[in-house]
């Protein structure tokens, strides 16, 4: 047993919360090198139409036969000659419109379900929580393929399977957090001075659960790309010839033993992209525990 | 008499590092506690007084660091013993008890498992001798049938009886010292002088010496032979328990006796006197004396110029950190009587008949939280309910407030209807009426929101401002009627004291005129002097608003203060209720005359009346008195069978109790009186 020394003295300055997590960022140099990772991805895609590069679905015949990185195509190039670093920006805004996109979009859902659940309680409660086993209970890659194999890929087709998948993982956090906050003297006095119950759920419940939210939302992120990746991937990505890092791999994975730059590259893109969205949640989950 | 301290701690100070920073969290503690003595450590939260028991442990942590200073428990110096050293030390030489047994005990073990490892790791004693041991000292601390308590895991027992599991764990070994850090800490009163008895009685059979820490001046004066009292991290007044009450020569003593309130004064007769300001932050503490800001003696250019040292008085036994001490500072004058009368009575108040409040229990069968409760009281006046944890009362106060609907029976006030069995919902207009000051400050302002912003809603939900102008001129107003300066309108809640979060949470109950003001708990988680000051600003404005008030508390020192009317609760039932002279006078039901018993100053070392067992369960109660499986009054199979009659003692002083009037107007004698014999 360990016994957490805190001494009794031990303060709290406040700042307004919004530059309180930007600093809690700054501090942590987990969180640092995570917004990092995702901050480059992130200028890459914005400026990809202004950058210097090749237009990513132009086939360069002459470089199929050596497809190696040299100085006109800095990755390479694909089996279809097509430049991998344009590719793999132009991949980049994809993925970083289609995954935030979704997250949002599970979120929303998630939160609505989570919060009738938690307050109400009772059989609105027992209805939600049995319908989110039946969903999580399915292995989600399987949910995805299922769903998107059946409706076709598209960017609305991901979202709502994304949706489908996690907003139920959303709805028992924001469950457990409203059942411990609806009990706070805050929220019995906002009933006696007869606020309504969307009020109370909105403004007086909703905001205290930001911290573990926040973080959610950033590991979510991270499986979403990862997702997005594999779908890609399985060839239920989006349509060809789109660039798209799970596409990319799948389209290079029969010669990795010739040109393994090919699949490689787009996969270190992913794993670096993921990696920055887990650490940039794990700082920030660092600074609400020391809370 | 030149005996060796068995604990000497000389100069110790105390830092704690975080990042870059470091924070002289104890600046300087010496203290000498001599063998089979009990030395009290007082004082309020923040002081160090914790901290410097972790120190003796040795278990300050990652961020905490003696910074210098030597603490010697018999001839050796803990500060340079090897962590392996101070292991065999830790429970072998010195025993600790803990604020929370229930985090204290391992959940996965058995009691028995947890208890015999302490005899066969420190004494090397074999499975079979610990055994023996182990069940002696159970008996030592009066658990009922040892053998099968040590088959147990320790949710299965009470409270009570975990820590009285973790003070047999802390005396197994023999120690020559044990530490008690808020050993009563969230036990009921009745609970709290049983484990304080059994410490006593304990200390006297092995003649360990005691470090004794709490923030409860009365507890120490009960336990202790010598006390320090200690302020933001130095002790700043040290003498024998009966010198320190009766002759403290510390204004910061002083202050703090004068703002604990008392069992046996109301507030007829004695003001409470808060400290102003509060305990400075170890970055923040002042040049000079550390309470020179605070203290009403402070000489500018005397008090604040150097450091204050400990001095010893002519006497020899008392010590104080003052520089005034000499000439005798004189404590507050207490104010009594005068402009102080009650309010008013203003006709007819809160009525409450017949009212229920039942629950399905979990494990089926019916949980009766609250049982055909009626009570009444004037426009004015403060209705007290007093009861130990479980009781009902907070039940009660939610459904007063509206939080709740009752099963059974109505509620009306000034002669409207309030609430009914089987109406959900209150109009507006009666909601404005009553309002309700929570428990915790710590949950009872958003930290989502300003602090303002709650105060800003009320105004605008009931409209009781026109414009935004009218809004900010009352949000102002009510921040001056509770003495917090309007700029804190704009901060978080988490940047707030929990006495400056009271303040707002009793601002915004007020906010909207109330007429009805239903305080549950208001100030059981302040400290003593912030506790006095938010007391005292809550009767101020109760008296100026003449507003009736429901005042739940466990606390009947503060009952006694507070109240004009009094109700007695036990497992959802009133046992008595009365003004609160008659209340505080016999006749007494018998769990009145044990809950005063137990916090009786006078009683202390006479063994009063104690409680045995704990509070049964609220789920399918007997048919007789609830108070009966723990009675002890009981007369005999008629409590267990029929519910006990109400007897009127006066027509304001209920009882319900089967013993006649004329004997519970006499106390229980003696020899009848469990705990005397020891």
């Amino acid at each position: 047993m360990s016994v957490e020394v805190q001494p009794a003295v031990a303060v709290n300055p406040l700042q307004p919360s919004s530059r309180r997590l930007f600093r809690r960022v700054l501090r942590s140099p987990t969180a640092l090198t995570g917004l990092f990772l995702v901050a480059f991805w992130v200028v890459l895609a914005v400026l990809a139409p202004i950058l210097p590069i090749l237009p990513p679905n132009d086939q360069d015949m002459i470089a199929m036969g050596n497809p190696y990185p040299s100085a006109q195509h800095l990755l390479g190039t694909d089996v279809l000659g097509r430049d991998i670093l344009s590719r793999l920006i132009f991949g980049a805004r994809t993925v970083l419109q289609v995954a935030p996109l979704a997250v949002a979009v599970a979120m929303i859902v998630g939160i609505a379900i989570g919060l009738l659940a938690g307050y109400f309680g009772g059989w609105v409660d027992m209805l939600i929580g049995r319908l989110s086993d039946i969903v999580l209970a399915f292995p989600v890659i399987v949910l995805y393929v299922v769903l998107i194999s059946n409706v076709g890929p598209s960017v609305f087709n991901i979202v709502v399977a994304t949706t489908v998948a996690s907003a139920p993982g959303i709805g028992r956090i924001v469950r457990g957090l409203v059942l411990v906050l609806k009990h706070q003297g805050y929220v019995d006095a906002a009933k006696m001075r007869g606020e309504s119950t969307l009020h109370i759920m909105f403004v007086e419940i909703l905001p205290n659960c930001r911290g573990p939210l926040i973080v959610d939302a950033c590991l979510r992120l991270g499986y979403t790309i990862i997702t997005i990746g594999i779908l890609g991937f399985l060839g239920l990505g989006l349509p060809p010839p789109t660039p798209d890092w799970g596409g990319m791999v799948r389209e290079t994975t029969t010669v990795i033993n010739i040109w393994p730059h090919m699949s490689l590259i787009p996969s270190g893109a992913i794993v670096s992209l993921v990696l920055g969205f887990n650490l940039l949640a794990d700082g920030i989950g660092e600074g609400n525990k020391q809370r | 008499m030149t005996a060796r301290p068995v604990l000497s701690i000389r100069n110790l100070q105390v830092e704690f590092r975080s990042g870059e920073a470091r924070t002289l969290v104890v600046p300087e503690v010496s203290l000498d506690i001599m063998p089979g003595e009990s030395y009290g450590l007082v004082g309020e939260s923040g002081c160090g007084k914790t901290t410097t028991a972790l120190a003796v442990m040795g278990y300050l942590g990652k961020g905490g660091r003696i910074a210098s200073g030597n603490i010697f428990l018999e001839d050796e110096d803990l500060v340079k013993a090897s962590p392996e050293h101070l292991r065999s030390v830790r429970g072998r030489r010195i025993g600790m008890v803990y604020q929370e047994p229930a985090s204290t005990l391992n959940p996965t073990m058995t009691i028995g498992r947890q208890l015999l490892e302490v005899p066969i790791y420190h004494l090397g004693m074999s499975k079979a001798e610990a055994r023996k041991l182990v069940l002696a000292t159970l008996e030592d601390v009066r658990m009922p049938d040892p053998a099968s308590i040590m088959q147990r895991y320790p949710h299965q027992i009470s409270g009570g009886q975990q820590q009285r599991i973790v003070i047999a764990m802390a005396l197994l070994a023999r120690p020559a010292l044990i530490l008690l850090d808020e050993p009563t800490a969230g036990l009921d009163v009745t609970v709290e002088a049983v484990v304080l008895d059994l410490i006593m009685s304990l200390r006297k059979k092995y003649g360990t010496s005691l470090l004794f820490i709490s923030h409860n001046l009365a507890q120490v004066a009960k336990v202790c032979d010598r006390v320090g009292v200690m302020y933001s991290g130095v002790i700043v007044e040290e003498a024998p328990v009966a010198e320190l009450f009766g002759k403290s020569r510390h204004p910061y003593t002083q202050g703090l006796i004068a703002c604990v309130p008392d069992v046996r004064a109301g507030k007829q007769h004695r003001t409470l006197m808060p400290i102003p300001g509060r305990i400075p932050l170890p970055s923040e503490r002042p040049g000079g004396c550390f309470f020179g800001p605070r203290c009403m003696h402070a000489v500018k250019g005397l008090c604040d110029v150097s450091a204050v040292p400990l001095v010893q008085l002519a006497d020899s036994v008392h010590a104080v950190r003052c520089l005034r001490a000499e000439e005798g500072v004189a404590p507050p004058a207490a104010v009594t009587g005068g402009e102080l009368k009650v309010a008013p009575v203003l006709g007819e108040g809160l009525s409450v008949t017949g009212l229920s409040k039942i629950y399905d229990a979990p494990q089926g069968g019916k949980l009766v939280a609250n049982d055909d409760l009626d009570i009444a009281a004037a426009r004015g006046e403060i209705l007290s309910i007093v009861g130990e944890s479980g009781c009902g009362k907070s039940t009660f106060a939610r459904i007063i407030a509206g939080l709740d609907t009752p099963s059974r029976g109505r509620i009306s006030f000034g002669g409207r209807l309030l609430a009914e069995a089987g109406r959900k919902g209150r109009k507006a207009a009666a909601q404005r009426t009553v309002q309700m000051v929570f428990q915790n400050p710590d949950g009872t302002l958003n930290p989502s929101h300003s602090v303002g912003w709650p105060i800003r809603r009320v105004l605008a939900k009931f409209g009781l401002a026109r414009s935004a102008v009218d809004v900010e001129r009352r949000t102002r107003e009510l921040f001056e009627i509770v003495r917090l300066p309007v700029e804190l309108a704009t901060r978080r809640p988490s940047e707030l004291s929990g006495g400056q979060k009271q303040r707002v949470a009793i601002a915004r109950a007020f906010a909207s005129n109330p007429e009805l003001v239903v305080a549950d708990e208001p100030v059981s988680a302040l400290d003593v002097s912030v506790q006095a000051a938010v007391v005292t600003l809550l009767l101020d404005i109760q008296r100026h608003n003449a507003t009736t008030m429901v005042f739940i508390s466990h606390d009947l020192a503060l009952v006694r203060h507070i109240a004009d009317r009094v109700a007695v609760m036990y497992l959802g039932k009133v046992m008595e209720q009365g003004t609160v002279e008659e209340i505080f006078s016999p006749p007494h039901h018998p769990y009145t005359e044990a809950l005063l018993s137990a916090v009786s100053v006078t009683e202390a070392h006479q063994g009063g009346i104690r409680l045995t067992g704990d509070t049964p369960s609220p789920v399918n109660l007997p048919k007789g008195c609830r108070f009966a499986s723990r009675c002890p009054r009981k007369l005999g199979p008629i409590c267990d069978s029929e519910a006990p009659p109400v007897q009127a003692a006066s027509p304001t002083h209920e009882i319900a109790c089967h013993i006649p009037l004329e004997q519970l107007r006499n106390p229980p004698p003696l020899a009848a009186r469990p705990g005397s014999a020891e």
